[in-house]
């Protein structure tokens, strides 16, 4: 990484000070350099300053530098784009326009994101004003051209007890020429809520940024306060917290093999499946009393503790779930009839899964051997040696696969974690966040890196709160990878990322 | 084939004996709180100050009040009180019929009335759902899904969820119904034919939950939907799959107090 950025490790808070301004040129040749090199752009939000200007922070990161790069630029206008150059940047530099209205100018598909109101007063770039009520998934939508093409819109309703978003099919007969996703209808204003904070309020809202990732978000934002406040959680919350978040990334993986059977109709998983999620989820229960881990992370610590008895119970029932999840998975993978379906189906080559930024198991499915377990550790993971689980083919099988081989760690890792505890308190006191502070906190969800950014302002309040969710990086390689296939293929595909609408709406 | 047999029979029986027997609650469930006003000291308000939805409508002998509707069950407010006057039971039955009735006082609890004669035969045996998530974090949605799994399996009692509002009798709603989803669900509302039930499931479809007074969300489903009244809420963060089957079988007559009344058929 280039010398003029300033670098912290995940979870460490900087002096708002030491963040270097860029010129807007230095910046995104910088940007650029940095993600042409390989790096990843982890977050980039923007904060209103006076006379209308937009303060601009970039954070990257590279798999062999524990730490994150962070860049600021104060734009006073439209910000060349760099979409086009790097495509992993171009939903960021949406974002940025919808919310404080930077234009990224030559970008190649600029529509607003979430379709919510900007963080500041005026119209926003699209010249539209408060109130914004009702206008999501407004055209235009790309669209093709010709004799026998056809266009299909689905949603926000869907048929299934899922969230809602649109999705317009660009057709040709059966097969698919292009896939365009409109999300925006899960936005309930999460990071207008959190800005102010910590409230009572805080913890319980970061659970809520995407229900099925309550632990992982709850992580993130416990150890970005605890950055913020300089404190460290103790070795036994450390413990329970990672048992915690890798219980929900088996639940998770579990469930989603599930559904993948479902899709395809190999009924034997999918039931199977089922029933073996919920010993996962009963298990975070049996922790903390809420089958999703709500309220158990909490800044400091961990509010629930298991006796010696309790957690060598959990060992055992983990190892037993896990038994049979190995028995129903190699059922699934070998069954000619699944393997029909899911091999060579729904492809993102790795070259474009790179280029797009995919992260988590979308993106290590195809090639992109990055996992902030690995890249940015915190305690107990320093010390486990995670390889990240990779795959080359980039199909609806390999990915199915990631999630076999990454649930397979992490039972192994419960297992082991709870039968070996460190002794100790589950939590310390907190003081009050410093102000004038900016803290990047990382942490691998079941879907990849959720990313929290935290600045204070001089009275240690949250001045600005950024989340990214995973699923903000993952929603293109879905749309990408129903080029050229079968429409209705595009189900196992869609469960095959298994993305969060409520996590990219916020 | 074998193989697939013996991975099946491995995996055994695994429908819970609920509403028949017992629902296999984890040993830290928190359920329906317990209140004890008279140990509640006067000017005390430890409990309000960590609530992180407001739900603790008053303290004091005389006041003291937690909207089911707006908890969390985080049990913040059971782990502030000095004097144990707020305990969580492990009592899942916490649906109700009304939006008043789910506030919890000292008194003992009501369970959710059934729905009158015409719309119970109509529905007692047959119901089938169709379910908008209007904004809300996608935690309910999982648990909706996960009581139709086999563990939960809605479906022996006849309730389902459909792919189409025109194949419901009524619509589950999850969510604080955001700006982005309002005209959605007026919409998938309107598409489905009456009479029609509607049902709020979850903190933020009862109250908003964590997402009240966001200037892009409304606070729930009451009055979402021009003037249409809300037939059953479920209260939780996300409810239990329990709790969710416990207030649609009470809203259908099929159960009755702490026993099913009976589960071969509605009146």
């Amino acid at each position: 990484m280039p010398g003029r950025l300033q670098r912290a490790r995940s979870g460490e808070a900087v002096a708002e000070a030491a963040v270097p301004v860029l010129s807007a040129a230095d910046y995104q040749g910088i940007l650029a350099d940095t993600l042409a090199a390989g790096h990843r752009l982890l977050a980039c939000w923007g904060e209103p300053r006076p006379e209308g200007r937009v303060l601009v922070t970039a954070a990257i990161a590279g798999d062999r530098d524990p730490t994150v790069g962070l860049l600021s630029t104060l734009a006073g206008g439209p910000l060349p784009s760099l979409a086009g150059e790097c495509p992993a940047v171009h939903l960021f530099e949406r974002e940025l326009a919808e919310q404080l209205g930077v234009v990224p100018a030559g970008h190649p598909w600029f529509k607003p994101v979430r379709f919510e109101p900007p963080l500041r007063p005026g119209p926003d770039p699209w010249g539209r004003t408060l109130p914004l009520a009702g206008v999501a998934g407004v055209p235009p939508f790309f669209a093709v051209e010709g004799e026998e093409v056809h266009e299909v819109a689905v949603g926000p309703v869907h048929a299934g007890v899922i969230e809602p978003g649109h999705f317009r099919f660009q057709c040709h007969g059966e097969s698919v020429l292009h896939l365009e996703i409109s999300l925006g209808y899960q936005h309930r204003g999460v990071e207008r809520l959190l800005a102010g904070g910590p409230t009572a309020r805080t913890v319980a809202l970061v659970e809520s940024i995407a229900g099925d990732t309550a632990v992982g978000h709850a992580l993130a934002h416990a150890r970005a306060v605890e950055g913020l406040a300089g404190v460290e959680a103790p070795p036994r919350a450390a413990a329970l917290r990672a048992v915690a978040l890798e219980l929900e990334r088996l639940a998770s993986h579990v469930g989603g093999l599930g559904g993948l059977a479902a899709d395809i109709g190999f009924q034997p998983t999918a039931s199977a499946c089922g029933a073996l999620r919920a010993e996962f989820l009963n298990a975070l229960a049996e922790l903390c009393g809420n089958r999703f881990g709500r309220g158990l992370v909490i800044p400091g610590g961990v509010r629930f503790d298991l006796s010696a008895g309790e957690a060598a119970a959990l060992a055992a029932r983990i190892d037993r779930a896990w038994a049979q999840v190995e028995g129903t998975a190699r059922v699934f993978f070998r069954a000619a009839s699944v393997r029909n379906r899911i091999d060579g189906i729904g492809v993102v080559a790795p070259r474009l899964a790179r280029r797009l930024g995919l992260v988590g198991p979308s993106g290590r499915a195809s090639g992109i051997a990055t996992d902030a377990r690995a890249s940015h550790p915190f305690p107990p993971y320093d010390a486990a040696r995670l390889t990240p689980a990779v795959q080359e083919a980039g199909d609806v099988a390999a990915r199915a696969r990631i999630r076999r081989d990454e649930a397979a760690w992490s039972a192994a890792f419960v297992a082991a974690a709870l039968r070996a505890l460190p002794p100790g308190p589950v939590a310390v006191a907190v003081p009050p966040p410093r102000g004038d502070r900016l803290v990047i906190s990382l942490v691998e969800g079941w879907r990849g890196e959720i990313c929290h950014a935290i600045r204070t302002g001089a009275d240690g309040r949250f001045a600005r709160y950024k989340v990214v969710d995973p699923s903000f990086h993952d929603w293109m390689g879905l749309q990408v990878a129903l080029r050229g296939q079968q429409i209705s293929d595009f189900p196992l595909c869609n469960k095959s990322f298994d993305l969060s609408y409520a996590g990219h709406d916020l | 084939m074998i193989g697939i047999l013996r991975a099946r029979l491995r995996l055994g029986h695994q429908t819970i004996a609920f509403p028949g027997g017992a629902a296999r609650l984890p040993a830290r469930f928190r359920g329906r709180p317990a209140l004890a006003p008279d140990r509640c000291a006067a000017g005390c308000a430890a409990c309000a100050d960590v609530c992180p939805t407001g739900a603790v409508l008053g303290t004091g002998a005389g006041g003291l009040a937690i909207d089911a509707g707006a908890c969390v069950f985080c049990g913040r407010c059971q782990e502030a009180c000095p004097a144990r006057a707020i305990v969580f039971t492990r009592d899942h039955r916490l649906a109700m019929r009304a939006r008043e009735e789910l506030v919890v006082r000292g008194d003992a609890p009501t369970l959710a009335r059934a729905l009158d004669g015409r719309m119970r035969r109509l529905f007692g045996r047959s119901l089938k759902l169709r379910q908008v998530s209007a904004g809300g974090c996608g935690g309910c949605e999982a648990e909706l899904n996960a009581a139709g799994n086999v563990q939960f399996d809605l479906g022996r009692f006849g309730i389902q969820f459909v792919a189409s509002p025109r194949h419901a009798d009524g619509l589950v709603v999850t969510g604080p119904v955001g700006a982005n989803m309002r005209d959605a669900l007026r919409r998938t509302w309107e598409a489905t034919p009456a009479p029609r039930l509607l049902v709020a499931v979850g903190a933020c479809a009862i109250s908003g939950g964590v997402f009240a007074g966001s200037p892009v969300c409304g606070d729930g489903l009451d009055g979402a939907i021009d003037g249409v009244p809300v037939d059953l809420y479920v209260p939780g963060c996300p409810p239990h799959p329990v709790t969710l089957i416990d207030g649609l079988l009470r809203l259908l007559g099929r159960l009755e107090g702490d026993r099913p009344e009976s589960l071969a058929g509605a009146p």
